[in-house]
């Protein structure tokens, strides 16, 4: 990197000129894609070994999840909380932070959602809605901030801190929902009063896709913006590249820490806000549906890149869009999917290793010739 | 309730603690492992499961518990590898890794292991330390399963091989300066592979614990974060296996807590006292860790603590 200005110097003549700036930015692009299809290669070579063919296997999810309009319908209502649980994961980490518990801000900003609904049940969808979504995104935001602080404060570690606080969030739903605030008239699943017609979330008008995409889309852009275009976000980066440079240039690295967790988490908590309004009606435990862990690899195959996470997410809905055709046709168990996303996320990993080594990505390491 | 009212709480609470301790016993030792030697492998929780449905498995076609116990020591190895030769390249952050390991884990115990959910495989033996005493709870309570014993040898084995053997001591030396090691000829990647192959096989016994002696069988449910609060467990105890000992047994005895009070007829907030490990963990975790100073006797090249 070092040598790369003086260099440049010299590109400028060379008629390659336009192709270095492509070829410096193909590097976050390629080497994602590759190892993308990678994963997917040694998941085919797996289902080989299994007698199952992986040709079936993609066609399968491409029908089921991309092949027609009611597919992309159903891919793209999926989206909306992997949105959310993926930018739970990549705002933190762009301070260098691995929180993996966005499970449990969804779980319980969905709770939040539905206790407030089951206390405001009479009035106008105008007043409780917004009101119902304030209480997940705090709810959601402290959770994750709570992190966010106890890495500050204490040096706990983020990511144990945060996978245990999911499954402290998953027992505190079980006790609610089957104790203070279950709805005694409904005997077979245990879960919040049911949310009238007015307080639930409807379709996007034309499709058969709930609100919370759009949210989920508008938050990945102006996380976009935050992260890209904005001193904090300047800040932010800085702070992800090295903690003890930043701490020495005086910027703000705890409010850095607890803003960007709280901000995640109040993204996930929004997400359970949805979950609860356009598509359960109710909180249960069907909010703990593992959203949460899925935005781990999502926002790691994006790179943390917020507006990257919007195709990732999208492709990931489809594979669980399709997860139910696959285990009737194929004969497969549901865990497939956990096992495609494994190695998927494994392969991502490993390419970590791959930047800088390919000349074709530096230009400054191009023949003159 | 029964006629020994409100002690069959403690007693259950000792049960449990040397029931449920052991896999945490068998994970923390395998980190403990693993991390003297630089790394961190938060991928156990998954090794665990897949320990469990190895062994479940083996146990099952072979009609021998104990060859189950030796396949999923196996299967952890061999995850403790993949773990370690992946982490050995450059610029490969272990955190992640661990967490790729974690769902990779999960999901292929969870894919080979749909059809061992029916079958009854053979239980693991236990030795009724109990026979003494007519109370029926507490001969429960104290009938000691093998392999707590095997993991309380191991612990006091492991302590005595970093104090004082040639191997402990080049895994130390890994462990807190790869400059040191090197400059001494030694290979610090390899040698944390080994450690970290080790340290897997340490985290499938335990899981071959839970499906074979407690709870006793193969369920996709059948490990809840043991295998994470275990990792989180090993900081607690300082990296120093005696203490792990002492830390999964106090460990142990929380997790006893929301099964004893439901057996015990409380069933109002009895999910709260599910939670009691997971808020120990967390407090401990928040007692023992500091933003300031470095913890003590912790390895020099830990990412965790750096």
């Amino acid at each position: 990197m070092s040598g790369q200005t003086e260099l440049t110097g010299k590109m400028a003549a060379s008629p390659k000129e336009w192709l270095a700036p492509v070829a410096r930015r193909a590097e976050v692009l390629v080497i994602p894609l590759a190892a993308l299809l990678a994963g997917f290669a040694i998941f085919s070579i797996f289902l080989l070994l299994q007698g199952k063919s992986p040709t079936e296997f993609f066609s399968l999810v491409y029908r089921a999840g991309f092949g027609t309009s009611f597919s992309w319908q159903n891919t793209l209502s999926r989206t909306a909380p992997l949105l959310f649980a993926g930018l739970c994961v990549a705002l933190p980490a762009r301070l260098g932070l691995v929180v993996i518990g966005g499970e449990g801000a969804i779980v319980l900003g969905g709770v939040a959602t539905g206790a407030l609904g089951a206390v405001m049940l009479g009035s106008s969808g105008y007043v409780a809605l917004p009101l119902m979504a304030l209480a997940g995104v705090v709810v959601g935001g402290l959770w994750i901030g709570l992190v966010g602080a106890m890495r500050y404060y204490r040096g706990v570690n983020e990511t144990i801190a945060s996978l245990l606080m999911a499954y402290i969030a998953i027992a505190v739903m079980n006790h609610l929902v089957e104790g203070p605030l279950r709805d005694p008239s409904n005997p077979n699943k245990p879960s919040t009063l049911g949310l009238t017609d007015g307080l639930r979330i409807g379709d996007i008008p034309g499709w058969n896709v709930h609100w919370g995409l759009a949210a989920g889309l508008v938050c990945c852009v102006l996380t976009w913006v935050l992260i890209e275009r904005t001193t904090w976000g300047f800040a932010a980066r800085i702070t992800g590249g090295n903690i003890r440079a930043a701490q020495v240039q005086g910027l703000p690295v705890g409010r850095l820490i607890l803003g960007f967790t709280a901000l995640g988490g109040a993204f996930a908590g929004l997400a359970g806000f949805f979950e609860v309004t356009a598509v359960h009606g109710s909180a249960n435990s069907s909010l703990a549906a593992g959203f949460g862990y899925t935005g781990i690899l999502i926002a790691f195959l994006a790179r943390h890149n917020a507006l990257a996470i919007i195709p990732v997410a999208i492709l990931l809905a489809g594979f669980e869009a399709s997860s139910g055709l696959i285990q009737r046709r194929m004969d497969l168990p549901d865990a497939t999917m956990l096992v495609l996303q494994g190695m998927v996320f494994i392969a991502i990993l490993l390419s970590d290793t791959a930047y800088g080594r390919f000349k074709i990505f530096a230009p400054e390491r191009w023949k003159s010739a | 309730m029964n006629e020994l009212g409100i002690w069959t709480i403690p007693i259950a609470v000792l049960g449990g603690a040397i029931r449920v301790s052991t896999p945490f016993l068998f994970v923390s030792l395998g980190e403990v492992l693993t991390e003297r030697s630089g790394r961190i492998n938060l991928g156990l929780e998954g090794t665990l499961v897949i320990g469990a449905m190895v062994g479940y498995a083996a146990a099952y076609l072979t009609g021998s518990a104990w060859l189950g116990v030796l396949a999923a020591a196996l299967a952890g190895s061999i995850f403790g590898l993949i773990h370690g030769l992946i982490c050995s390249m450059p610029r490969v952050n272990d955190i992640a890794i661990g967490i790729a390991m974690m769902i990779l884990g999960t999901g292929l115990a969870f894919y080979f292991g749909k059809n061992y959910v029916q079958p009854v495989a053979p239980d693991l033996p236990a030795i009724p330390f109990g026979w003494w005493s007519n109370i029926p709870q507490l001969q429960a309570a104290l009938n000691v399963n093998v392999l707590f014993l095997i993991g309380a040898v191991a612990a006091f084995a492991m302590w005595w091989m970093f104090k004082s053997t040639r191997v402990g001591l080049v895994i130390r030396v890994v462990g807190d300066s790869t400059d040191a090691a090197r400059a001494m000829g030694l290979r610090p990647n390899v040698i944390r592979t080994f450690a970290t192959m080790a340290g897997g096989a340490f985290a499938g016994i335990g899981g071959a614990y839970l499906s074979l002696f407690y709870p006793g069988s193969w369920n996709e449910g059948i490990s809840s974060g043991q295998g994470l609060m275990a990792v989180a467990l090993v900081i607690f105890a300082r990296w120093n296996p005696v203490a792990c000992f002492g830390a999964a047994l106090l460990f142990g005895g929380a997790g006893a807590l929301g099964p004893s009070l439901q057996s015990a007829g409380f069933s109002q907030g009895y999910h709260l006292f599910f939670a009691a490990p997971y808020i120990l963990t967390l407090g401990v975790l928040i007692a023992t860790s500091s933003t300031t100073r470095a913890l003590t006797g912790a390895p020099g090249e830990l990412s965790i603590t750096k």
